[in-house]
């Protein structure tokens, strides 16, 4: 026989048990004890991508293919914009912005777009130019155009800083990052000499319309608030043969972009016929980012 | 038969009304803070002040604060263990708790600044991916936690030796001495070298700033440590005597000197060559294109280092415990200020991509804050209170009394009345 006091006891150890193992178990299916990316096994990494489906089911109430397309063999990306050709439209600006699904409210943008007086160096320094310019019509005079984002670095210092491993430099050149490991400490923002990496300081908001269901486990899936991002060379697209959406949507044409490894790409002439540069070549970075004037 | 154990509380929950007033004060802040903190787990860091161009705020301002207070430790440890100097022997053991709390304070700032707490298993050696040794800030966990550890240990064991009324052996100390003396200088260079590893920031990328945090480190380190040997030998039975109040002036008037006479030598590079990154100097000096938030706070901190310095020049101004403990706040203000906001600013403004963003800190944010400075002062003041109840010898006269008779508290109450420093 139990009194009362037992009873009370033990129902409350039960209850304090069931909630502990609900709560482990809720924590292995919301995915709090999810592995890094690269030390998952085949099986792990199937599970989380059904995980990561589920969820955004879920959440957009559309179906939404996480793909893992791993880099092709014997490629090395890299991209070229002639300045000469960059009338500052920001039409990259906003096709990358749908296309890699990046947050509505608080915006977020992976391209900045520079309006620099003509004759002012290569600098990214305020009295050289502005991302921030209003004009009804673009290029306006006596200016020209500097787009920015990730800049690829052979030597990341992004990630070098990294406390926890959470990007790396994949065989193709493209640095990611594993959403789901990022710890949002932003040391890699400070480190970024170029301003490339964003951070979802809030909720990130995308209308279930606008989302890009064609999606990438290291690319633009939508991330959560908390987590570092910036652009990836739409690896999503780029790994399966097609242009980024930022060369694509490009009116005058003025971003190449190929495999550094095949000496008949575009990129290849480009760098064999052109007199590129790179921004801030004295940081040793060595982007595979580089800009000419044709 | 109880144990000391059943005592504890008693004896650290128990003092006049001054202390129970401190205690609900420190608890209301942590409350109030703890209430601001679910408001940033809710929304994200996106109700602090700090943004892309600007991602370091007021958290990463004051882990680089404190590390540096924990750091100056050392200067009441080495004339204590290496010169044998016993007026300053007498207050190692706050020293050391002073150092503990701050480490508990850094530790805590930097999960709090983190957007994704619920990862921070990940940065845990064995669970976790430390990128060890390739990031600065994972030598800095390290280090933070070592010394944290060693820390404990180390008041640990004299707090074992004064309760059981015995000396410590030399031989089990002295190389925990030793380690803890080069571990503290290696926990602030470290720190500094999270900023000083950045190429991309130019004004945060130079060699000077491991030594310049050191300086001061031992300046702001000392001041508080003055301040608040004062009013631990005002408050309670703890011998604190004026002998090792001038000594650490000494040496906080030796750092002071340092720290300025480098941020002179910083200064004067800078503006000679007049290279691009002068500009970040020059936001902070007088502005840039209408930003001067920033500019009279910059000007007051210097100001007030300089003015201290002159002052404590002097012995007969370090004599008088007035001018000291003016010297001590404004120092320990200003550092606080050019080593917290005023190096990020430094660094950050203007951005990476040459922009201004002027960071606010939100009233959240500040909460926060302070909610963590409380949680280090109440760790610190129990710490305290625990000693002097080893000190005088209440807690083995509790332990003894529970024991034979265990309604007589009162006799174990230890000393809240005011008491003039002696020596």
């Amino acid at each position: 026989m139990l009194t009362r006091r037992e009873f009370i006891k033990k129902s409350a150890q039960g209850a304090s048990l069931l909630t502990l193992g609900s709560l482990i178990s809720g924590c292995f299916s919301r995915g709090f004890f999810q592995n890094h990316l690269r030390r998952m096994s085949r099986e792990e990494a199937k599970r989380t991508i059904q995980r990561l489906e589920d969820e955004y089911r879920h959440e957009f109430s559309r179906q939404v293919k996480v793909k893992d397309t791993p880099a092709q063999q014997d490629v090395l990306f890299g991209m070229a914009i002639d300045l000469s050709k960059c009338i500052g439209c920001r039409r990259c600006v906003w096709a990358c912005t749908k296309e890699n699904n990046q947050s509505r409210d608080p915006q977020i943008t992976w391209i900045d777009v520079f309006e620099m007086k003509h004759g002012s160096s290569m600098e990214l320094a305020l009295d050289q130019g502005t991302r921030y310019y209003r004009r009804e019509m673009v290029p306006a005079k006596g200016h020209f155009y500097l787009p920015v984002q990730c800049q690829q670095c052979q030597d990341p210092p992004c990630v070098k800083v990294c406390p926890v491993k959470a990007t790396w430099k994949e065989p193709d050149g493209i640095i990611v990052i594993d959403y789901d490991w990022c710890i949002g400490c932003r040391y890699c923002l400070a480190a970024c000499p170029y301003g490339a990496r964003r951070y979802n300081w809030g909720r990130p908001t995308l209308p279930a319309e606008e989302l890009n269901p064609n999606v990438h486990l290291l690319g633009n899936r939508p991330r959560s608030k908390g987590e570092v991002e910036k652009c990836t060379f739409c690896l999503h697209r780029t790994r399966e043969g097609l242009y980024p959406v930022c060369v694509e949507v490009c009116p005058t044409g003025a971003r190449k972009f190929g495999n550094l490894l095949d000496p008949k790409s575009v990129i290849r002439k480009i760098l064999a016929e052109k007199n590129v540069f790179v921004l801030k070549p004295e940081l040793n970075t060595k982007p595979r980012f580089y800009y000419y004037f044709s | 038969m109880k144990t000391k154990g059943s005592n504890l509380p008693n004896l650290l929950f128990t003092g006049g009304a001054g202390y129970y007033l401190w205690l609900s004060f420190l608890g209301a802040a942590v409350v109030a803070g703890a209430l601001a903190y679910i408001l940033q787990i809710r929304h994200g860091l996106i109700i602090t002040g700090m943004r892309d161009p600007f991602p370091w705020g007021l958290y990463i301002a004051n882990f680089t604060f404190l590390v540096g207070i924990a750091a100056a430790a050392v200067l009441v440890v080495i004339p204590s263990y290496l010169y044998h100097y016993q007026p300053l022997k007498e207050v190692c053991l706050i020293g050391e708790f002073l150092s503990a709390s701050s480490i508990v304070m850094a530790l805590l700032f930097v999960v709090i600044d983190l957007g994704r707490p619920d990862r921070f298993w990940h940065i845990i050696p064995g669970f976790g991916l430390l990128h060890f040794p390739q990031s600065a800030m994972a030598w800095d966990c390290l280090v933070l936690w070592g010394y944290l550890v060693l820390n404990l240990l180390l008041c640990g064991y004299i707090l074992r030796c004064k309760y059981q009324s015995r000396q410590p052996s030399t031989a089990l100390l002295m190389p925990l001495i030793y380690l803890s003396i080069l571990w503290a200088i290696s926990i602030h260079t470290v720190t500094a070298f999270i900023y000083s590893s950045l190429s991309s920031h130019p004004t945060w990328h130079q060699a000077i700033m491991m030594p310049r945090f050191l300086a001061s480190a031992f300046s702001s380190g000392p001041a508080f440590l003055i301040l608040i040997l004062q009013i631990i030998g005002r408050c309670t039975r703890w011998p604190v005597e004026k002998k090792a109040l001038h000594k650490l002036a000494e040496i906080m008037t030796i750092a002071l000197f340092f720290n300025l006479f480098m941020l002179g030598a910083e200064i004067l590079v800078e503006t000679y060559a007049a290279a691009h990154h002068l500009t970040h100097r020059l936001y902070l000096l007088f502005g840039l294109q209408g930003h001067t938030a920033l500019v009279a706070p910059t000007w007051l901190a210097i100001g007030a280092q300089v003015c201290a310095l002159i002052l404590l020049l002097f012995p007969k101004a370090r004599q008088n415990l007035k001018l000291l403990n003016l010297c001590c706040t404004s120092i320990f203000v200003s550092i606080w200020f050019e080593k917290g906001i005023g190096l990020l600013a430094l660094g950050f403004i203007p951005s990476s991509s040459g922009e201004i963003f002027e960071y606010h800190p939100t009233l959240a944010e500040i909460t926060i804050t302070a909610a963590i400075w409380a949680i280090g002062l109440l760790i610190f003041t129990l710490l305290v209170k625990l000693a002097v109840a080893v000190e005088t010898g209440a807690l083995q006269q509790a332990a003894h009394a529970q024991g034979e008779q265990p309604k007589s508290r009162e006799s174990e109450q230890i000393g809240q009345e005011a008491k003039p420093l002696s020596g």
